[in-house]
């Protein structure tokens, strides 16, 4: 139970930087900014509205500590699961492997 | 609290009927309903390995034909794996105890641990239909693109049955994690927790964090084989091995699903019948966290011979080194425990002194496996077979039969026949050895997995390997006899016949539903046996 | 700010405490952790489809962007905008509730599941297209182009990962019936709605999943 009754004032102001948010992000998308800066910073703005949603809607922000562990545990191991398997593909053409 | 009685009523005759079971929301008895479950699947797995240890008496594939033969070492992998190992000491010994030993009156969510038989029932009942109907000979791990384009036997059912099943693990595990952090009695700190609760908290962590990843992976192989998409057909752009990593970031870690609790029941076991506390208590606590966390960071030890990368195989083999760090320190804990210890050679004892060792044994192999070098030669040989097979049945096996003797009584109220239960543990340590030490020799040697016919030179080993199942199977059958026979003739227990220490103990046996007469109050430290140690690591 | 607060009889706080916890706290502290041990799950069941996007998109680029450039931009955008409202109709709903506004929580509750109706209907719309482009993988894509596999590979993404989000979304429309039905008789109090803030989680999860899907399957190399 949220400890307390967070104001809708901010519940409104989150959505319109959500909006303004997305709004960003696909007007970024028409300007080239080279390499695969366009997809940082995609995923970076993306990641800014993932957390306005988390913090503010879903009242993590008032949440226990306990609840903030398990967030940051489910991204972690997101995080672990997307990076150990690229470094397999990244990886694979540094080494020309002869035959065993 | 009573004498040696049982009580007038307890959980299990509190009412009768198949809608009292089907229907309950007790945890205790949707422990038995998986008890019931997981031994019929048991037997049936164990069937398969019986055919196939007597087809591999004889360097010929004689007994049965190669597409047979394909089946039904699929078939006992994905039911001793799934439906067997993974379950087993967390839906019958947890789903039993967890609430006991933290003073609950249930779990978090009775009703969604209903759910969760019927969920892993439905998911057996698939799986069995693949089997009768011609079964799946893809091996347990549904390799691409195989399993997703080539194979033409019941592969969605299996899956299917397996996906199933998957939810079945998760919700167990949820529930584990809520009830240990939110239901705790009243000085129950994490630090008096027992060990067979961090355990299980550890191992509910894999669960929750790895299955819907192995989910992923078999909607995946059941999309391709509908619809032909190409995610892991090269001649479609795919890339096999991709199913390889999503298959192993869960099943790395479900070995670990599978041996944690059951390392959880040796640290129940070995203070008792040391009469000792046990050593390096916050050490073999954080083991348990450290396996199931570092558990996640070596799958790729999987697939060093996959066309991985060499950079990447290098850090998980690095990693795979690393994880087998706090197993043996839970093994020099126990160890540790032991000396000057009270001794008592109770059934439950004997088989945590097998765990112990044999346990040991399979881990050592393992770090022979991490080794890329060494890998390279004994990959998909029986060495690897011997490996996990000394951990899953040496290790896991024994720590679930060592739990079920122990917590027996409180289950039952009744006590088991102890002359028999030795004996039966005597013959399952002979009969394992005699069965899988050969099979470390076979693979060093070259003999591969999966096949049914080998060169005659091998067959000697494969004899003894073959005469060590009949003794193995032997040993498992003389349990199943005694247990049913001592819930009407065997002594009657009383809450604590061993004089063991934890709250499970402090309550009657069988116990009431609701687990205790009064919410019990914790005031002293885990495992308090014996005068206390004046350090305490 | 004035809230309109109601008393909550004694019987409130029985009917919704189950017998095996201590007290509602408790009950309602487990609640919201199963729903964020839940969320775990579907974070790691999303992560493995972007786990193998991810591969593939770093494999075959110029295909993903090329596969990108098919999909329809206006619907995926206005589909953001219904999403990311439907969530700030959500949390008023769960404030309407915090302050006992029994009409408020039921207006909301059944605007998210309007809104979450809109999306699917466009969903369906996008679906419809693509289908009649050949676009669908399997044996009736056709794709004029040199990457026509790869390209396939993008829409088998597409596919797959939109779906799954799409079949979240209907649960959650399902869960959100219950809810609204629970509303309208009265279940609901400042006293207890935790239902309501844990089915909130829920659509809020899969209001982020599409908040990185939308970026990586629509906006790849549109410069």
């Amino acid at each position: 139970m949220a400890q307390h009754i967070v104001s809708r004032q901010i519940y409104y102001r989150v959505f319109v930087t959500l909006l303004a948010l997305t709004l960003l992000t696909i007007g970024i998308a028409f300007i080239g900014l080279g390499g695969y800066l366009n997809t940082i910073v995609a995923m970076t703005i993306a990641v800014g509205k993932a957390l306005l949603v988390m913090l503010f809607f879903m009242h993590v922000r008032d949440s226990s500590r306990l609840t903030w562990v398990f967030v940051g545990v489910g991204f972690f191991w997101l995080a672990l699961l997307l990076s150990l398997t690229m470094s397999d593909y990244l990886t694979r053409s540094w080494v020309a492997v002869t035959a065993w | 609290m009573n004498p040696v009685v049982i009580p007038r009523a307890h959980y299990l005759n509190v009412n009768y009927g198949i809608k009292a079971w089907l229907f309950t929301t007790d945890h205790k008895r949707i422990a038995l309903l998986y008890l019931a479950s997981i031994t019929l699947l048991f037997f049936v797995g164990g069937a398969a390995a019986v055919v196939m240890r007597l087809e591999l008496l004889t360097p010929q594939g004689d007994l049965v034909q190669s597409e047979t033969y394909n089946k039904l070492f699929t078939m006992h992998g994905v039911i001793m794996v799934w439906f067997f190992l993974i379950p087993s000491i967390p839906a019958v010994l947890g789903n039993f105890l967890v609430p006991l030993m933290i003073g609950a009156r249930d779990l978090a969510f009775p009703r969604l641990n209903l759910l969760s038989w019927y969920i892993f029932a439905l998911g057996a009942l698939f799986t069995l239909t693949a089997v009768v109907t011609g079964g799946v000979d893809t091996g347990w791990t549904f390799y691409t693109p195989y399993s997703s384009t080539y194979a033409n036997t019941h592969v969605i059912l299996t899956v299917l049955g397996v996906f199933i099943t998957g939810f079945s693990s998760i919700l167990t595990g949820l529930n584990f994690i809520v009830t240990i952090h939110t239901m705790r009695v009243p000085g129950l700190t994490w630090s008096r927790l027992p060990l067979f609760i961090w355990a299980h908290y550890a191992t509910s962590l894999i669960m929750v964090l790895g299955t819907p990843v192995l989910a992923i992976a078999i909607v995946l192989v059941a999309l391709e084989r509908v619809f032909r998409i190409g995610i892991f057909d090269p001649a479609l752009g795919g890339d096999p091995v991709l199913f390889q990593h999503l298959f192993w970031f869960y099943s790395h870690p479900a070995v670990y699903i599978m041996i944690l609790p059951a390392m959880g029941v040796i640290s129940e076991l070995i203070p008792c019948f040391s009469r000792k506390r046990i050593f390096g208590y916050n050490f073999v606590a954080f083991s348990s966290v450290a396996i199931a966390v570092l558990g996640f960071f070596v799958w790729g030890h999987h697939m060093f011979v996959s066309s991985q990368s060499v950079y990447a195989s290098m850090v998980f083999s690095f990693m795979s080194m690393l994880v087998a760090i706090p197993s043996a320190i839970k093994v020099f804990n126990w160890t540790a425990t032991l000396y000057k210890g009270s001794i008592a050679y109770d059934t439950p004892m004997l088989y945590a002194f097998g765990f112990i060792g044999l346990f040991t044994i399979g881990g050592l192999t393992g770090l022979f496996l991490a080794a890329l070098a060494v890998d390279v030669h004994v990959h998909d040989t029986y060495f690897v077979i011997a490996h996990f097979h000394y951990i899953m049945v040496g290790g896991a096996v024994m720590g679930y039969l060592g739990g079920l003797h122990f917590w027996w009584p409180k289950i039952t109220g009744r006590m088991y026949p102890e002359g028999w239960g030795k004996l039966a543990a005597l013959i399952i340590f002979i009969g394992f050895n005699l069965t899988f030490f050969p099979q470390f020799l076979l693979g060093y040697l070259g003999m591969p997995r999966r096949y049914h016919f080998y060169p005659a030179e091998f067959q000697v080993l494969h004899v003894m390997s073959s005469a060590g199942a009949s003794i193995l199977g032997v040993g498992y059958m003389i349990p199943l006899v005694y247990f049913i026979w001592s819930l009407r003739y065997g002594a009657v227990a009383g809450p604590n016949p061993w004089g063991a220490k934890g709250l499970e103990w402090q309550t009657s046996s069988p116990p009431p539903t609701d687990n205790f007469a009064q919410t019990p109050e914790v005031k002293e430290e885990a495992y308090a046996y014996g005068p206390q140690e004046v350090h305490v690591v | 700010m004035p809230m309109v607060l109601r008393r909550c009889t004694l019987s409130e706080r029985h009917a919704a405490l189950a017998p095996h916890f201590d007290d509602i706290a408790q009950q309602s502290e487990a609640s919201h952790l199963g729903m964020w041990v839940f969320l775990l799950t579907e974070i790691m069941f999303f992560g493995g489809m972007f786990t193998g996007y991810a591969v593939y998109r770093s494999v075959y680029a110029v295909a993903f962007a090329e596969g990108s450039h098919h999909l329809d931009l206006v619907l995926g955008s206005i589909n953001t905008v219904v999403l990311i409202s439907s969530s700030l109709t959500m949390v008023l709903a769960v404030h309407a509730a915090q302050v006992g506004q029994r009409q408020l929580l039921v207006g909301f509750l059944l605007l998210t599941m309007l809104l979450g109706l809109v999306f699917l209907g466009l969903k369906t719309v996008e679906y419809t297209h693509k289908f009649a482009d050949h676009l669908v993988p399997g044996s009736g894509f056709l794709y004029a182009g040199p990457h026509a596999r790869q390209v396939q590979l993008f829409f088998s993404f597409y596919f797959g990962m939109t779906g799954m989000h799409a079949l979240h979304m209907i649960i959650g429309i399902g869960l959100l019936t219950v809810l609204v039905w629970l509303a309208w008789r009265n279940r609901f109090s400042p006293m207890y709605y935790t239902p309501i803030e844990i089915v909130g989680l829920y659509w809020h999860f899969v209001d982020i999943v599409w908040i990185f899907l939308f970026p990586l399957l629509y906006l790849i190399g549109r410069h």
